[in-house]
């Protein structure tokens, strides 16, 4: 199997990251090696193994929904690319 | 008294508790040495002028009573470290400063440590070589233009250039280990679940685990100690009795089970790799353990299951940047635009292609063929180890499949960058604790290491026969300090 530009282009739609025509087709002789070399594992028959879901085995533990922190509003906002007031601005949304 | 960089972690601490050297002493040597150092280029971010402050302030009213009393450690940039600018090596988190500590840091300051700055690393630890970094290469202390492995290469070349006593890294498919293999030092990846996840910047969270990075091995049960504990914050920590690990080292490995698995012997490992195996083997037996024989068959799918389960972890992950509440922006006509744009020119080539793989392998019509078989395969590979560990205590085989090769060497090839984490990726996948230890040199005097693997929990069995191995190998680095500037 091989993944063509239409692939390449629509992934990179999906991962909101834009690439134009000369990185679309580098990246599609990179994703297409790595993914002859992934092909790999179609020799094995795993039609009777579970998948591995979880590493650790554990169950999720409940804890009481409580603030701990203290009020850190501003050191926070101070990391946004573009800060009003209270607010993270982004682009006009609704037109 | 040694110059005080070259200092072991257990001499330091000792001297200061001993009242031969203060906290500012150290912490000033360390700083001194860092500032004719600039060419390993090891540094993201200092945080010189407050450690000397802290040290003051230590001596001033110093607590013996810590494990690690007024120790400055400077630590690897995927940890969030409140107040200190925090990048993960990437141009996306250029600018961000967390309002919050990691759990694994907190426990090193908990316990008397003081924060150095934060080292160069692959970004988003997505590298083998610490090439990726957006801050530029680091140059391995061993030689000039070599790389110092990756993606924990600022913390390995740290170590090894007598730069911080011990450091911290991160291990998602060798990254503390294949590092620690190609400057010298040792680096171990605790058992999943040990230490906390909570504050490290994610890449795959069901791979990532922070791990001890040192001189020697008694080094590194001291900081394991320290950093491994349970934490509420992290949803797969682990309560359990931890051990004290660096009381509880000893070099008494009689009659341990040790395996040696066959298909660990790849095409093309060089001669010198498998001798250095076969004299690791044969100082086991010396120290009275018993050499077994073992398969672990599906080892070859190792890297394949690696290179799907990784990149659809981190590109879950990554997409929290998006230019909005932190980080790097890239200006659009619209959001998905100022998106798209943010995301292209924040992330770096290596960053970006996993997240199109992960995009890929999780994408509608592909998941079953893919994602799914990969976590099937996950499974016979854990597998593989659970039976392994019915007959032996330890397993142990080469860390790399070679020793560090030159910057831009493997650059233009990603596939044949991925193979270096041919011996390390298959523990990350069954959650094992894994060490490298310094074993040997190549024909180039470049350190090679062995690797031992233990039951999920045993650190202190892997600990314990890597002392024992030490003492046999007495392996010296001898750095010629080529980088220094006046």
């Amino acid at each position: 199997m091989s993944i063509d530009l239409k692939t390449v282009k629509h992934i990179s739609k999906l991962a909101r990251i834009s690439i134009d025509d000369e990185k679309a087709n580098k990246l599609k002789g990179d994703l297409n090696n790595i993914f002859e070399f992934i092909e790999k594992l179609n020799e094995l028959n795993t039609d009777n193994v579970q998948a591995l879901t979880s590493i650790a085995e554990t169950t999720l533990r409940f804890r009481k929904d409580e603030i701990k922190s203290e009020n850190i509003r501003e050191k926070i906002l101070k990391n946004s690319p573009e800060e009003n007031k209270d607010f993270f601005v982004v682009p006009k949304v609704v037109e | 008294m040694s110059d005080i960089t070259s200092q072991s972690l257990f001499e330091l601490t000792s001297n200061i508790k001993e009242k031969k050297l203060s906290s500012e002493e150290i912490t000033k040597a360390f700083i001194d040495r860092a500032e004719k150092s600039k060419k390993l280029n090891v540094y993201v971010t200092d945080n010189f002028e407050k450690a000397i402050d802290q040290s003051k302030k230590f001596d001033s009213n110093p607590n013996f009573d810590l494990k690690l009393s007024g120790i400055p450690i400077a630590v690897k940039d995927l940890f969030c470290t409140n107040g200190v600018r925090t990048t993960a090596g990437s141009k996306i988190l250029n600018n961000f400063v967390p309002t919050y500590e990691s759990t694994v840091t907190q426990n090193l300051w908990s316990q008397g440590a003081i924060l150095l700055g934060k080292l160069n690393c692959d970004e988003f630890a997505m590298g083998s070589s610490n090439e990726t970094s957006f801050f530029g290469n680091v140059q391995n202390p061993v030689g000039e233009n070599l790389v110092p492995g990756g993606s924990s290469g600022g913390s390995s070349a740290a170590v090894a250039a007598n730069l911080t006593p011990v450091t911290i890294g991160t291990d998602t498919g060798g990254s503390i280990r294949q590092p620690a293999s190609f400057t010298g030092t040792v680096g171990l990846k605790p058992t999943y679940g040990s230490c906390s996840r909570y504050g490290i910047v994610a890449f795959a969270s069901s791979l990532d685990q922070a791990g001890p990075m040192t001189k020697n091995v008694r080094d590194c049960s001291m900081l394991l100690e320290v950093i491994s504990s349970f934490d509420q914050k992290d949803s797969t920590s682990i309560d359990y009795k931890r051990n004290c690990y660096s009381k509880e080292l000893s070099k008494d490995i009689k009659g341990k089970k040790i395996g040696i698995p066959k298909e660990y012997r790849v095409d093309n490992m060089p001669d010198e790799i498998e001798q250095l195996w076969k004299n690791g083997i044969s100082y086991a037996k010396d120290c009275g353990a018993e050499i077994i024989d073992i398969s672990l068959p599906h080892t070859n799918y190792a890297l394949p299951t690696y290179y799907i389960v990784a990149p659809a972890e981190a590109s879950s992950n990554l997409a929290r940047y998006d230019g909005v509440k932190y980080g790097f922006r890239s200006p659009g006509q619209n959001l998905i635009e100022m998106y798209e744009k943010t995301r292209s020119e924040g992330f770096g080539d290596e960053v970006k292609r996993r997240i199109m793989i992960g995009t890929y392998v999780l994408s509608s019509g592909y998941y079953d063929a893919y994602y799914l078989k990969a976590q099937k395969v996950r499974q016979l590979i854990k597998k593989d180890f659970d039976d392994a560990f019915s007959s032996v205590d330890a397993i142990l085989t080469p860390s790399t499949p070679s020793s560090a090769f030159k910057i831009d060497e493997k650059t233009n090839d990603p596939v044949s960058m991925y193979l270096n984490d041919i011996f390390t990726v298959p523990i990350n996948l069954a959650g094992l604790p894994g060490i490298s230890i310094p074993a040997g040199k190549d024909k180039n005097n470049y350190p090679l290491g062995l690797q031992l693997i233990g039951k999920p929990f045993d650190e202190q069995n892997i600990l314990n026969i890597s002392y024992a191995l030490e003492d046999k190998i007495n392996f010296k680095n001898d750095i010629s300090d080529w980088w220094l500037s006046e």
